[in-house]
């Protein structure tokens, strides 16, 4: 082994000015890339978009796919998201009848169940919960066959594939999404009623009168059809992310990913939007 | 010369009965700054199998990517029967797919259907003019073709590495095509597989006379399956023409290419 330990020469360091004008040459080169990179990847889902909505228009149309994956993202969902909303309807029961009992409003416990289940946290619960099971699954599933090049096998046998996989899975979110909101609003209802009804008595239809008296379609339709737009967002990443992939396992790992944080993020990015156009619209 | 496809009635456009199969003309094509086909130019007429041999990553299976419009050439033109395949969408270029048949290195079987599923997939897709039995009766005929009459419901991952291959070839035979292009048919099979494989192309393109690139890194294959061989280096082809040209030429690359295969 050598004597001579390693030892830097001060020589070699750059004066200190130097240093400074590196670190903020990096500094500047790596926000650079980060904003190209921010641009990049909304310019190619743009692009994406267009052709998957060119697709979806134009003849032949993949039915026999649509009801796959109507299936797929529907009725394999409904028992994750009944679950889910009947947690909801617990919570929100005890955490309404304790609030609503320090200010003695306990008579408003109807409509403010009905009201917080069906405006807010019906819609998003159902969006998360669906961008979790099915923005997962389909950037996985559509990567895999990415990086086995069962993609290009589509397109080489003069099959669109994004008619067939993309158009598909995206307008099945869309439908499917109201469809399961629906489901998540009843299943929080149910057992947010019975949650309460376990403490003191009160029947199902005199909850359910009194929580939607006086209230009228506008107030719980757009809420409730606006998670298609939830679906479009879901559908849209999941599979621009699947089938962009690149790089093997990791790769099939990070669309995965990507596709779960990336939609539940623009989901509630867009339920900010959606919220106020509400209100602007149909208040 | 090119014509343009036939935007009007969004079908393949006639053939042009005196144009090449496949004319590749001048094409260069880079991956991320690295140059990958260097101003390549290829013909294949009908009935005519072309081997296209080289060192791995000389750009191969990419020329076949760029015949098949999976990717698209920086520069050059490509033309099937005569016609431009450059700027086509995918819908048009699919009416110019549905002539092709393509065998991918790895088969690219889709893994969530079984072996008569894979073959079926395109009929289903192309040709629902048939009905049922018929298409039923044409998937297990192909397979019976490859010699996978017998695992029509295994799945691709239950089947070895050379089946996934013959049930790729039967599936790129689906829509009975006039071009066949097969990416390293033989490769990491074993020498009977290899040499059943072989068989089989030969008889298929006895067959159906179909114009052919076999992409290859195995001199036998390519030696008993391809009348025309071409050796490519650094992204263009060094060589051109029967196995007996090569061996008589006195170029570096492919006296050395010779004596390693």
């Amino acid at each position: 082994m050598s004597d001579r330990g390693f030892t830097p020469a001060a020589g070699l360091n750059p004066p200190l000015p130097l240093r400074r004008i590196e670190l903020l040459s990096s500094v500047a080169g790596y926000t650079t890339r980060l904003f190209n990179g921010f641009f990049e990847w909304f310019g190619s889902l743009g692009i994406f978009s267009w052709q998957v909505l060119r697709a979806a228009v134009t003849p032949p149309y993949e039915w026999r796919e649509l009801i796959r994956q109507l299936d797929e993202v529907g009725s394999k969902s409904l028992p994750l998201v009944a679950m889910a909303g009947a947690a909801i309807g617990v919570i929100l029961s005890l955490e309404a009848r304790y609030t609503l009992s320090r200010f003695g409003a306990k008579s408003m416990f109807p409509a403010t169940l009905v009201y917080s289940v069906i405006q807010v946290m019906g819609p998003v619960i159902t969006g998360l919960v669906v961008s979790g099971r099915v923005g997962a699954g389909m950037g996985a599933e559509l990567a895999s066959m990415k990086v086995t090049e069962q993609i290009d096998a589509i397109e080489a046998s003069a099959i669109n594939p994004y008619r067939l996989l993309a158009a598909t899975r995206i307008l099945a979110c869309i439908l499917m999404l109201p469809l399961l909101t629906i489901a998540t609003d009843a299943c929080a209802l149910l057992t947010g009623w019975f949650a309460q009804a376990m403490v003191e008595p009160l029947s199902f239809h005199q909850f359910i009168a009194n929580g939607f008296n006086g209230a009228t379609f506008s107030a719980f339709l757009p809420q409730t059809f606006k998670t298609a737009v939830y679906g479009l967002i879901i559908g849209l990443i999941a599979c621009f992310q699947g089938m962009r992939t690149r790089g093997g396992a990791a790769g099939v790992g990070r669309a995965a990913t990507n596709s779960v944080v990336l939609a539940s993020l623009f989901l509630i990015l867009a339920d900010v939007v959606l919220v106020k156009f509400i209100l602007v619209f149909f208040s | 010369m090119a014509t343009a496809y036939d935007i009007a009635t969004k079908q393949a456009p006639e053939q042009d009965s005196l144009a090449p199969v496949i004319a590749v003309e001048n094409v260069y094509k880079s991956f991320a700054g690295h140059k990958v086909l260097n101003g390549i130019s290829l013909r294949v007429e009908r009935g005519e199998t072309l081997a296209v041999l080289g060192r791995s990553g000389t750009g191969k299976s990419v020329l076949l990517r760029l015949i098949i419009g999976l990717d698209t050439p920086d520069f050059g033109s490509i033309c099937i029967h005569g016609h431009a395949i450059a700027g086509l969408s995918l819908d048009r270029m699919g009416e110019i797919r549905k002539k092709m048949g393509f065998l991918f290195q790895q088969a690219a079987l889709y893994d969530s259907l079984t072996v008569q599923e894979n073959v079926a997939f395109p009929l289903e897709h192309h040709r629902r003019d048939l009905p049922k039995p018929e298409r039923a009766g044409r998937v297990r005929q192909l397979l019976a073709e490859v010699g996978m009459e017998g695992d029509l419901d295994k799945m691709p991952s239950d089947i070895s590495g050379g089946m996934q291959k013959r049930v790729g070839l039967a599936r790129a035979l689906a829509l009975e095509p006039e071009i066949l292009l097969l990416d390293e048919p033989t490769a990491g099979l074993d020498p009977i597989s290899s040499a059943e494989i072989d068989e089989l192309i030969l008889k298929l393109q006895r067959e159906h006379r179909m114009a052919s690139i076999v992409v290859t890194h195995d001199l036998h294959s390519a030696r008993t399956i391809a009348g025309r061989l071409a050796l490519l280096n650094e992204g263009d082809v060094v060589i051109e023409g029967t196995f007996e040209d090569l061996q008589q030429s006195d170029i570096g690359f492919v006296k050395e290419f010779l004596k390693q295969s």
